[in-house]
C-alpha cells in the first residue's frame, strides 16, 4: 500500500482542534497563513441540528439521557470517554491511569466545565515555596498579557478580588448565585472559607457580534449553539477560517508520526484517514502538535528516525515523564434546609457552579505540600435517568422507613428534589518524573498505531490532601445544618482520591525548561531537537496549579503561536 | 408541530419579563432569539450510536406476559393521577430497552418476575398481574421496604428486584413529558436568570448580600458589547 502524499506544503500542520490547537489555528490564520488542522474525530458544530443535544428533553431519547454510550450521560458533548473501541492503552506495574479522549472538532472543549483560572505567580515558582518539583522557565508576568487579551478574545466572567496568587483579570459580570449557593457560602462562612464568584468563560455580556449571549439553559456541557460558552471549534476555528489564512481541516484523521528529513527537521505528518483506512502523508513548514499531554507525546514517541532514534524530541528521555492530573476528591450531603422547594421558577442558570472557593490555607501548617479549590454543584436540574432512584432514602435522617410503593412517592419526590449539595475537591499533584506514559512495543490500536502505556501512582502528598478534603467538607456539610452522604473514605481507600485521569487535566509529558536535558521543549513551547516543531497542549506545563489547566493552555498557545508567526516571517525555522 | 417557531415565542414570552427595561435599554441590546432553535426530528446521536438503538429495538427482551406484568406493577408503584402513570408516560417500553441497554439489569428484572408470579402462584392461585389488587399488595408489602443501612446487593433479590422496579418507574415517569410536568421543572428553555425569587429567599432563611449583587450582571445590559478600563473595571 503506498503512502498518499500531497503536493501543498502548509506553512503549518495543527494536530488537534481543542484549546491548544483551537489557538495556533486562530492565531495563525488571523497573521495570513496557509494551515492544515488535522482532527482525529468527526466534524462537529453545535449549531448543527444533527448533532446537537442543547435543549433536548430526556424523553426525545428511548435511555432517557442514560450514560451507557457517552460516560457523563447521553446528552454530554464529547465523542469518546475512558475507554474508546479498538482504541486501547495499557498499564505498568499495576498502576493505574485512566484517559479520558474525545475525538471531534473542538475536542474536550465540547463539554468541559468551562472553569476558566489563571495560574498565579506562586504557581510558576512552586519549587521556590516548598522546594518540590520544578519551577517554570517563565513566570506570571510574562503569560498575563495573553491572559488578559484571551479575557477579551475570548470572554469570561468573574470578579476582581485582589488575591495573590488567583490574579485578577478582565471579566464579564458573573450571574447571581442560585439557592443551594447561598447556603453554601453561609456555611462556608461559619468555617471562615472565602467563596468568590465562579470564573467561567460562558458570554453573560456580549463580547462581540459573532456569538450570542447566555440563554441560561445549563448545559454547557452540550456545547452551546449560539456559541456563548467557549468551544474551541465555535469560537475558534470557524473564526479563523473567515480570516485571512487559509485553513483546511483534515477530520477523522488520526495521526501517526511526524516525519523528517535528514537534518532531524519535521517535513510533515503521515496520518490514518479513518473513513478509507489509509495512510497520507502532509507536508508542512512547521507542525504544532496540540493532541492533547498524552496523544502528542505518543505521537512523538511513534516518530522515529535515523536522527531522532528514540522519538522525536526525546532526546532527554522526558517524552512522556511529569505526566500528572489534577487531585480530585468528593462528597456530597443532604440539607434539610433545602427540602420542600417552590419550584416556580427556571433555575438552570449557567451550566455548572456560580460560585467556588479557591485555595485558601497555607501549606506550611499542612501536610501535603500543594492547595487545591472547591467546586460547588445542586439545585433543580432537568430529570434525567437516575432521577428518581432512591427517592425517600433521605426518610433514614428523620427514622422514618425507606422504599414502599403508591402515591405518597410523588410527595417524597418532590420533598427531597433539590435538597442535596455535592463538593469537588480539584487540587495540584507533584509532578514526578516517575508518572509517565511510554509506547507499549506489544499493543497497537486498530490503526496500526502502537498504544501508550502508563505508569502512575499516587503519593502521600495527594492522599494527605485528599484527606483534607473530606474532612472539609464534612464540615461545611454540617455548617449547613446537613448530613453527610456515604461514609468517610478510609486509608486503604486513598480518602476517596480519585484515579490519576479521572479529573481529566493531564498535563507535563512534554514540559518546558531551559536546559535540554531535563525538559522536552523551551518556553516557547518549541523542541530543543527539532525547531521547526511546537507543543500547544497542555504537554509543555512543568506544573499543574490548584487550577483547571485549559485557561493557560489557550494563553500560552497564543504565546507560543505568535513566536511561529514571528519566527516563520524571520525565516528562522 | 414547527419547533423552531414555537421555542421563539416561548423565549420572546419568557425574556419580555426578564427584559422589561427594554423602553430604555441601550441600541444592541437584543437578544438572539432568532438563532434559538432545536429539531424534533433528533436526538444529536451519533451514526454508531443510532445505529446501536436501532438494533437494540430491533430485539425483544421480555415477553408479553411479562411486558404486562411491569405495567401492572409500574401502576402500583406510581398510580396515575391526573396528569396521567407510568403507562402514558411509557415505562414499560422503557424498562423493555433499558434491559437490553443495560444487560446486568437483565436477571433482577427477569429473576424477579418470576419470583412475583411464584408467590402469587404459591399463595393465591393465580398469577400476579390477574391477581386482585388487594392480594397483589399483599405480596408487595414485605419486599417493598428496604434498609438503607445496608448495601443493597447485600438485601434479599426480592427486595432488591423491587427497588429497581421503583427506580426504573419513578426514573422513567419523571423523565417523560408528563412526569416532567408533574414534577414541576421549569427549565430546558431559554431564560434569563436573575436570582432567586424572594419568597422562595424568604421560605429558606437566605438572603442575597447588596455587596454580591453589585458584582453581577445587570441584565438589562446583557446586550451591550462589553468594554474594560485598564485595569479590568467593566465600563458598558
Amino acid at each position: 500500500m503506498q503512502i498518499k502524499e500531497s503536493a501543498t506544503v502548509y506553512d503549518a500542520i495543527i494536530v488537534g482542534s481543542g484549546a491548544g490547537g483551537g489557538m495556533s489555528t486562530k492565531v495563525l490564520a488571523d497573521a495570513g497563513l496557509n494551515v492544515a488542522v488535522v482532527e482525529a474525530g468527526p466534524f462537529f458544530d453545535p449549531k448543527d441540528p444533527k448533532q446537537q443535544t442543547q435543549l433536548k428533553w430526556p424523553y426525545e431519547s428511548p435511555r432517557r439521557g442514560a450514560g451507557t454510550t457517552r460516560v457523563f450521560g447521553e446528552w454530554d458533548m464529547a465523542y469518546g470517554g475512558w475507554e474508546i473501541e479498538g482504541q486501547p492503552y495499557t498499564h505498568k506495574d499495576g498502576t493505574k491511569f485512566d484517559w479520558y479522549r474525545s475525538q471531534m472538532l473542538g475536542g474536550r472543549t465540547n463539554h468541559w466545565g468551562r472553569i476558566s483560572l489563571r495560574f498565579g505567580p506562586k504557581d510558576f515558582k512552586h519549587k521556590d515555596v516548598d522546594g518540590l518539583g520544578d519551577n517554570w522557565p517563565i513566570g506570571y508576568e510574562d503569560v498575563k498579557p495573553y491572559y488578559d487579551r484571551l479575557d477579551k478574545l475570548i470572554g469570561v466572567f468573574g470578579t476582581n478580588e485582589g488575591l495573590p496568587n488567583d490574579p485578577d483579570g478582565f471579566f464579564l459580570p458573573p450571574p447571581k448565585p442560585r439557592l443551594h449557593e447561598l447556603f453554601y457560602i453561609k456555611g462556608a462562612r461559619k468555617s471562615k472559607m472565602p467563596v468568590i464568584p465562579s470564573r467561567m468563560s460562558m458570554l453573560t455580556k456580549k463580547i462581540n457580534n459573532e456569538r450570542g449571549v447566555c440563554f441560561y439553559c445549563g448545559q454547557c456541557g452540550r456545547s452551546c449553539q449560539v456559541y456563548a460558552d467557549f468551544s474551541s471549534g465555535s469560537c475558534l476555528i470557524f473564526p479563523a477560517q473567515k480570516s485571512r489564512g487559509q485553513v483546511d481541516l483534515y477530520v477523522n484523521s488520526m495521526v501517526r508520526e511526524v516525519t523528517t528529513n535528514e537534518e532531524g527537521k519535521a517535513t510533515g505528518v503521515s496520518y490514518i484517514n479513518r473513513e478509507d483506512r489509509k495512510e497520507y502523508k502532509l507536508r508542512g513548514k512547521v507542525v504544532i502538535l496540540a493532541a492533547s499531554a498524552c496523544s502528542s507525546a505518543r505521537i512523538l514517541l511513534n516518530s522515529k528516525s535515523k536522527q531522532h532514534p528514540n522519538g522525536l524530541g526525546n532526546s532527554s528521555d522526558l517524552v512522556g515523564k511529569y505526566l500528572h492530573d489534577s487531585t480530585g476528591a468528593s462528597r456530597a450531603g443532604f440539607i434539610p434546609g433545602l427540602m420542600n422547594r417552590k419550584l416556580s421558577y427556571n433555575e438552570d442558570g449557567v451550566g455548572g457552579m456560580h460560585v467556588y472557593t479557591p485555595w485558601w490555607l497555607d501549606n506550611k501548617n499542612l501536610d501535603f505540600p500543594r492547595g487545591y479549590h472547591i467546586e460547588v454543584w445542586g439545585g433543580i436540574g432537568m430529570p434525567n435517568y437516575g432521577f428518581g432512584f432512591n427517592p425517600n432514602e433521605f426518610n433514614k435522617f428523620f427514622g422514618l422507613p425507606t422504599g414502599g410503593y403508591g402515591e405518597g412517592l410523588r410527595a417524597d419526590v418532590k420533598k427531597y428534589y433539590g435538597s442535596v449539595i455535592g463538593f469537588g475537591g480539584r487540587g495540584e499533584a507533584v509532578a514526578r518524573k516517575d508518572n509517565y506514559c511510554e509506547i507499549d512495543p506489544t499493543t497497537v490500536d486498530k490503526f496500526g498505531i502502537p498504544v501508550l502505556r502508563f505508569h502512575y501512582k499516587w503519593s502521600d502528598f495527594e492522599r494527605n490532601q485528599a484527606k483534607h478534603m473530606q474532612a472539609t467538607f464534612e464540615e461545611l456539610i454540617h455548617n449547613m445544618g446537613g448530613e453527610v452522604l456515604g461514609d468517610t473514605p478510609t486509608k486503604e481507600q486513598d480518602y476517596g482520591l480519585l484515579a490519576p485521569g479521572k479529573i481529566i487535566h493531564e498535563v507535563g509529558t512534554t514540559r518546558m525548561g531551559d536546559d535540554p536535558k531535563t525538559s522536552v521543549t523551551n518556553k516557547f513551547q518549541q523542541l530543543h531537537d527539532a525547531d521547526n516543531v511546537f507543543v500547544t497542549d497542555a504537554g509543555p506545563f512543568v506544573s499543574q496549579a490548584d487550577k483547571n489547566c485549559t485557561w493557560t493552555i489557550l494563553a500560552l498557545s497564543m504565546r507560543a503561536s505568535e513566536y511561529i508567526v514571528e519566527q516563520l516571517k524571520q525565516q528562522n525555522i | 408541530m414547527d419547533r423552531r417557531k414555537s421555542i421563539k415565542s416561548i423565549i420572546l414570552g419568557s425574556v419580555a419579563g426578564g427584559l422589561a427595561v427594554h423602553g430604555c435599554k441601550p441600541e444592541g441590546a437584543a437578544i438572539e432569539e432568532e438563532t434559538v432553535s432545536t429539531d424534533e426530528k433528533y436526538f444529536g446521536r451519533t451514526p454508531e450510536e443510532l445505529e446501536l438503538i436501532e438494533k437494540l429495538n430491533a430485539e425483544q427482551f421480555f415477553n408479553e406476559h411479562e411486558l404486562e406484568t411491569i405495567d401492572v406493577l409500574s401502576n402500583l408503584i406510581l398510580p396515575p393521577n391526573e396528569n396521567g402513570g407510568p403507562t402514558e408516560a411509557g415505562v414499560p417500553e422503557f424498562i423493555e430497552f433499558m434491559a437490553k441497554d443495560i444487560p446486568e439489569l437483565q436477571t433482577t428484572l427477569r429473576g424477579g418476575l418470576m419470583w412475583l408470579d411464584h408467590k402469587s402462584n404459591t399463595d393465591f392461585g393465580t398469577e400476579f398481574k390477574l391477581t386482585e389488587e388487594a392480594k397483589q399488595k399483599q405480596i408487595l408489602d414485605p419486599i417493598a421496604f428496604y434498609d438503607a443501612e445496608v448495601p443493597m446487593d447485600e438485601q434479599a433479590l426480592e427486595i432488591q428486584f423491587f427497588s429497581l422496579m421503583r427506580n426504573l418507574t419513578l426514573t422513567g415517569y419523571y423523565t417523560s413529558k408528563m412526569g416532567i410536568e408533574d414534577l414541576g421543572y421549569k427549565g430546558n428553555m431559554p431564560n434569563v436568570w436573575d436570582g432567586v425569587p424572594q419568597d422562595v429567599l424568604d421560605q429558606h432563611g437566605v438572603a442575597y448580600e447588596e455587596e454580591w449583587l453589585a458584582k453581577c450582571v445587570d441584565q438589562s445590559k446583557r446586550g451591550v458589547i462589553a468594554e474594560w478600563d485598564e485595569n479590568g473595571n467593566l465600563l458598558t
